[in-house]
Order: C-alpha cells, then sequence, then structure tokens
C-alpha cells in the first residue's frame, strides 16, 4: 500500500515515458482489422459501406505494412511492449524481416480477394457478416505475423480460427457444413495442442516472450523436456499447416465455401502454420530442431507428394487447389528440414509466392466458373475460345504455381534445390522436382481440357459474364508473380534477410531487450 | 499435490482422446471437452499448487517470502477457458446443424463435401 505522497520506484518494471509514435506502426497492422470489424459489426444491416469500408482499411492495411517492412529492413527487427510494462513481463509485439514481409503480402492478397469479393459476396452473405469476419480473420493473421509472446500466438490463432469458421459456413449449404465440422474439430485439437506445449513452455522457462525464449532455450541445460516441447509444436503447427499425414481436414472443406474464401484460406492460414514452425523450431528450439531435421524431411516428402498425387484425382479445380497447397506446404517443410540459409530463405521466398498464386488459383476457378458454369472438369470447355484474356491469365498462374518461368515458383524451387543437394539430401531435391512435374501434369490437364476442348452441343447458353473486379483483381495478383519470377533479386535478398535474422536471433532479442537489460 | 494433479490431467487425456476416435460426432465433442480441460488442469499444475498462502509480496521485500502460486498460468487458463468454451459453444450448434441437415452423426455417413463415388477426372477428349 503506497503511502500518498511517496513515490514508488517502478523503473525496474515498467517503461518511463510514452511510447514513441514511430512504435504504434508495429500494431497498427493488427489494430486497424480489429476497429474495422467492431465497426462493421455495429452497422451490420447498412450492407451497402461494407465492402468500401473493407477496401479502404485493406488498402491501409497494406500501406502501413509496407511501412513497417521498410523501417525494419532499414533498422532491423523494431518491438513495443503493451502497457508500459518492460519485457518480459508485457507482452511483446515484435516485427522482424521475416513477420513484417509476411504479413505485408497477406495483407496485399487480402486487399486482392476483398476486391474480387465485391460481386462475388451477394446482400445475403453480407447481412451475415462476411465483412465482419474477413477483417477479424485478418487482424488475427496480421496479429500471428507480428507478435513477440507465444501465449499471445495462441491467442491470434484462436482470433483466425474463429473468424475462418464463420467464413468457412457462410450460405450453410449441406457440403459446407460437412467440410466446417471436419475442419473445426481438427483445428480446435490442433491449437489445443498448441495450448498444450505452451503450458509446458511456461512451466520450463518462466517466461513467454519468444526473444527472452530464444535466449534462455541454449542456457538451460539438459534437464529440461525441450526435445517434448518441439515434438509438440511440430505436431501442433503441422497440423495448421496441413502437412502429411495430418492434413485430411484441407481437402474435405476448403472447396465448400465461396471461392473467395477458399482463396483467403488457400493463400494465408497455412501459411501461419509454417510462420509459427520457422519461429518456434528454427528461432527457439534450433538445437532440438536439428535432431527432428530427419522426420520433417519425410514429412516433407510425403506431404509433396500426397499433395501433387490428390491433385491428379480430382475433377473440381477447387480441390485441384486444395492438393496443390498441400503440396506447396511440402515444400516450405522441406526448407525447414534443411535448416540452412540456403533452405530457410528458399522456403520464405515460396511462402511469399505460394500466398499469392495459391490465392490467384482459387480466384482463377471463380472466374472459371463466372465464364464457363462449373467448377469440374467433366463440363468445363472451350474457354480458350470464350476468352483468350482468361487463358492468359490460366496459363501464367498455372505456371507459377506448378513453378516453372517465367511464374513465381521456379526461383524459390531453385534456392531449395541447391541448398538440399548441398548437404546431399537426395530424397527432398527429387520430391521437389517430382512434385513439380505431378502439379504440371494437373494444371496442364486443367488447361487442355477447361481451356482446349471444344465446347460440346449448345453450351453457349450457359457461358457468363466475368466480373470486372474480379479480372481486376486476378490481374494485380498475375503482375505480382511476374514480378517475383522476373525480377526475383528484390525477393532473395529479402527472404536471405528473413533466415539470417531467424538463424541468428540476435537482432530480435537485442529489440526487445535493448542495451543489454535482459531479464 | 502436484503428483495426484499430474496422474487427474492424464486421465482426462486419456478419456479425451479416447472419446475423440469414435465415429459419433456427439462423442468426439465430449472428447474435446475433456482434451480442453485435461490442459486447463495442466496449465494450472504448471504453476505450483499451494493451499492457503496468497500470492502477495509483503513490504519492503521484492519476492514472496515463501513459495507461492504462480498467478499467471491461472490468468492463462482463464484465457483458454473462454476460448474453448465459445469454440465448443459454435461446435455443439455445427454438429446439431450437421445432423439436421445430413440427417446422421456417424462420421461415416458424413461424405456430401467428399463424395464416396466421385470417380476420375476426364481421360481424354
Amino acid at each position: 500500500m503506497a503511502v500518498q505522497g511517496e513515490v514508488v520506484d517502478k523503473t525496474a518494471a515498467m517503461i518511463a515515458g510514452p511510447v514513441a509514435a514511430a512504435d504504434w506502426l508495429v500494431i497498427a497492422p493488427v489494430l486497424l482489422p480489429i476497429v474495422a470489424g467492431a465497426v462493421l459489426l455495429m452497422i451490420r444491416h447498412n450492407i451497402r459501406w461494407h465492402a468500401l469500408l473493407a477496401l479502404v482499411v485493406h488498402a491501409a492495411m497494406v500501406g502501413t505494412n509496407g511501412l513497417l517492412l521498410q523501417r525494419v529492413l532499414a533498422e532491423g527487427p523494431v518491438s513495443m511492449t503493451m502497457g508500459s510494462w518492460l519485457p518480459p513481463f508485457g507482452i511483446s509485439f515484435t516485427a522482424d524481416a521475416l513477420g513484417a514481409a509476411f504479413s505485408l503480402t497477406a495483407s496485399v492478397v487480402a486487399l486482392v480477394c476483398c476486391a474480387y469479393s465485391v460481386r462475388d459476396i451477394d446482400a445475403a452473405g453480407r447481412r451475415y457478416g462476411f465483412y465482419p469476419f474477413l477483417m477479424l480473420m485478418m487482424a488475427g493473421v496480421s496479429g500471428a505475423f507480428l507478435t513477440g509472446d507465444m501465449f499471445n500466438l495462441y491467442v491470434w490463432f484462436e482470433v483466425f480460427l474463429i473468424s475462418s469458421f464463420g467464413l468457412l459456413i457462410l450460405g450453410s449449404e449441406k457440403a459446407q457444413i460437412d467440410g466446417a465440422t471436419k475442419y473445426a474439430i481438427l483445428n480446435l485439437v490442433g491449437t489445443t495442442l498448441f495450448l498444450i506445449a505452451t503450458g509446458y513452455l511456461y512451466g520450463t522457462f518462466g517466461t513467454l516472450n519468444m526473444a527472452d525464449l530464444a535466449t534462455k532455450a541454449g542456457q538451460i541445460g539438459e534437464a529440461a523436456p525441450l526435445m517434448t516441447l518441439a515434438t509438440l509444436y511440430l505436431l501442433a503447427f503441422s497440423m495448421k499447416a496441413a502437412a502429411f499425414p495430418l492434413n485430411f481436414w484441407l481437402p474435405a472443406s476448403y472447396h465448400t465455401p465461396p471461392v473467395i474464401t477458399g482463396a483467403l484460406f488457400g493463400g494465408l492460414l497455412t501459411k501461419v502454420g509454417i510462420y509459427a514452425l520457422l519461429r518456434s523450431l528454427v528461432m527457439i528450439f534450433a538445437a532440438e530442431r536439428l535432431v527432428l531435421a530427419g522426420v520433417i524431411g519425410w514429412v516433407a516428402v510425403a506431404t509433396m507428394l500426397i499433395g501433387a498425387l490428390g491433385a491428379l484425382a480430382q475433377s473440381d479445380i477447387r480441390r485441384i487447389a486444395g492438393f496443390l497447397v498441400i503440396s506447396g506446404v511440402g515444400i516450405m517443410l522441406a526448407g525447414i528440414a534443411l535448416g540452412s540459409n540456403g533452405g530457410l530463405s528458399g522456403a520464405i521466398f515460396y511462402a511469399l509466392h505460394s500466398m499469392l498464386a495459391l490465392s490467384a488459383l482459387y480466384l482463377l476457378g471463380g472466374l472459371m466458373r463466372q465464364r464457363g458454369g462449373s467448377f469440374s472438369l467433366h463440363s468445363l470447355s472451350g474457354l480458350y475460345g470464350a476468352s483468350p484474356f482468361l487463358a492468359a491469365l490460366a496459363f501464367i498462374i498455372s505456371l507459377a504455381v506448378a513453378g516453372l518461368p517465367p511464374g513465381s515458383g521456379l526461383w524459390p524451387k531453385v534456392m531449395l534445390v541447391r541448398a538440399a543437394l548441398d548437404v546431399g539430401a537426395w530424397q527432398i531435391a527429387a520430391a521437389i522436382l517430382l512434385s513439380g512435374f505431378l502439379a504440371t501434369i494437373a494444371l496442364g490437364r486443367v488447361f487442355i481440357l477447361a481451356f482446349w476442348r471444344e465446347r460440346a452441343g449448345d453450351k453457349a447458353t450457359t457461358a457468363g459474364v466475368m466480373s470486372v473486379s474480379g479480372c481486376c483483381a486476378l490481374v494485380v495478383l498475375v503482375l505480382a508473380m511476374l514480378a517475383m519470377g522476373v525480377l526475383p533479386e528484390t525477393f532473395i535478398r529479402l527472404s536471405t534477410t528473413a533466415a539470417s535474422g531467424l538463424l541468428d536471433a540476435s537482432a530480435y532479442v537485442h529489440a526487445v531487450f535493448p542495451v543489454g537489460s535482459g531479464s | 499435490m502436484e503428483a495426484v494433479f499430474a496422474i487427474l490431467v492424464g486421465l482426462f487425456f486419456a478419456a479425451g482422446i479416447y472419446l475423440m476416435l469414435s465415429r459419433h460426432i456427439i462423442r468426439i465433442l465430449l472428447g474435446v471437452v475433456l482434451f480442453g480441460n485435461a490442459v486447463n488442469l495442466l496449465i494450472f499444475t504448471n504453476g505450483r499448487i499451494m493451499r492457503e498462502v496468497p500470492p502477495i509480496i509483503a513490504e519492503g521485500l521484492d519476492v514472496p517470502a515463501t513459495a507461492v502460486a504462480n498467478p499467471l498460468p491461472q490468468a492463462l487458463i482463464l484465457t483458454a477457458i473462454v476460448i474453448s468454451f465459445s469454440f465448443f459453444a459454435f461446435l455443439l450448434v455445427l454438429a446439431y446443424r450437421a445432423y439436421q441437415e445430413i440427417g446422421t452423426d456417424d462420421t461415416d455417413g458424413m461424405r456430401v463435401a467428399e463424395p464416396a463415388d466421385d470417380g476420375l477426372p476426364p481421360m481424354g477428349y
């Protein structure tokens, strides 16, 4: 009980003085969508304003994420701790090159998807809250990329998960409810595993701050059950990332909601799992990752091949895209298994590419449905004659997803294959090449059947018109992918910086605990 | 005290996982509840269990004089309880809706999203 007039010395635990204005940038990409989501819920019935407000806020998110990345690249990681508490007592938000790059790409994809949704989501969908769910999901995704606290990461996982449930069942069709049941239960089990690991983590270390953990993990010694922790995190995040054999919820659910939701999920959510794996296994449990590398490597090989083979067996474009998401997760896991700077930067570059490319693939499916009247390869035909424009977009997207030039998927795969051959991991290099070959066949067949096959009978009556906003959205994504594929130096440099920041966390730790005041 | 709780947590996990392996959605959901509560108890045990020792630091000291239970895991549990409670409410509604729409709570019969007779894509034209 402080006596009146007596000044309590708080400098040991509290930050003196207000937060620098520029540091607010770290939480702006999270704050903006949360506030917008709340506002959208309040004006739930004025659906005219929903799309406009969502577009403006997404554009603002892209802007703040861009500024944040620029600052992180110029000055190194930036950190801000909540409630004036000194870390590790307060919850820190820490943006490094990895988090800021992922957050920026995610917000670009969300902006594009939002533009696509203007014509795609009808009044009923808006009234049931498509845009509030979208904003809150983006808050969860950005929060997961920018937070510097393990338990806070769990909270952001739950935020985007519960919003994704809302998006997934929007429309309440039979297939959606069926898919959502499997998605919801398996993802809930996955995040519960994450919570178990985090409980043990606190019991072991007495801290949840990632920078603090990265420092202490190397010093704690043999007695601590670090292998158990690392394995639990691997299991929990692999489940979220849909790695084999924990991938069965993804192809069961991602094709059921409107394509726009599939595009957001396929592009963003599995990458949050990959991001969390990078953060926990590479930055915090580096020594334990080395022990698990063999397991992760074979899981990566199996995931790549199962995904590509699954894509070959499907006739619905959205299900093909779902299996290609899984195949891509395997390629990113390969980078985590290799663990070298080359492998990790390949995985990070591939994640950035995959956010754009897989979203584009889903949106392409949506436009093919608008033009050709179906998602099924059994009935789609003659689209090349009907719309050469769409055929050109489909060609570039197929090249990018399969990892062929001039698409964006080529360079990360080159980096990964080289990193794999450098350490003699021939099975990983072979699986990357083979899965790329199988994906080429799967997408080539889509192109042959849907675009080149001649239109049977008088299906011309069913042909629809593509929405202008949808075409613009897809063109933006295709241009971004071409830029990544033709001018890869910027992205290679960015992902190499991000990978070095993970392998040597001293800059990250220094941002949270400046001038050696670590606990 | 901790040993008793550790055994209890183990029993909760075993029962939860056993129920989740069932084919029926309602048993899976009960398993999910037990699983979630097992985690809450686990975190609770992680924070040391002490009876009747308030975690209050006496005046003039920087740390408690005797070992006390750590209140932070209990705050974490509160967060986790709120989240798992809302998830469970959502899952119950979803499962009931699935039962109404699909007419079964047997996961083997839930093949609407992935039909068993899907067939292969066209092999040529």
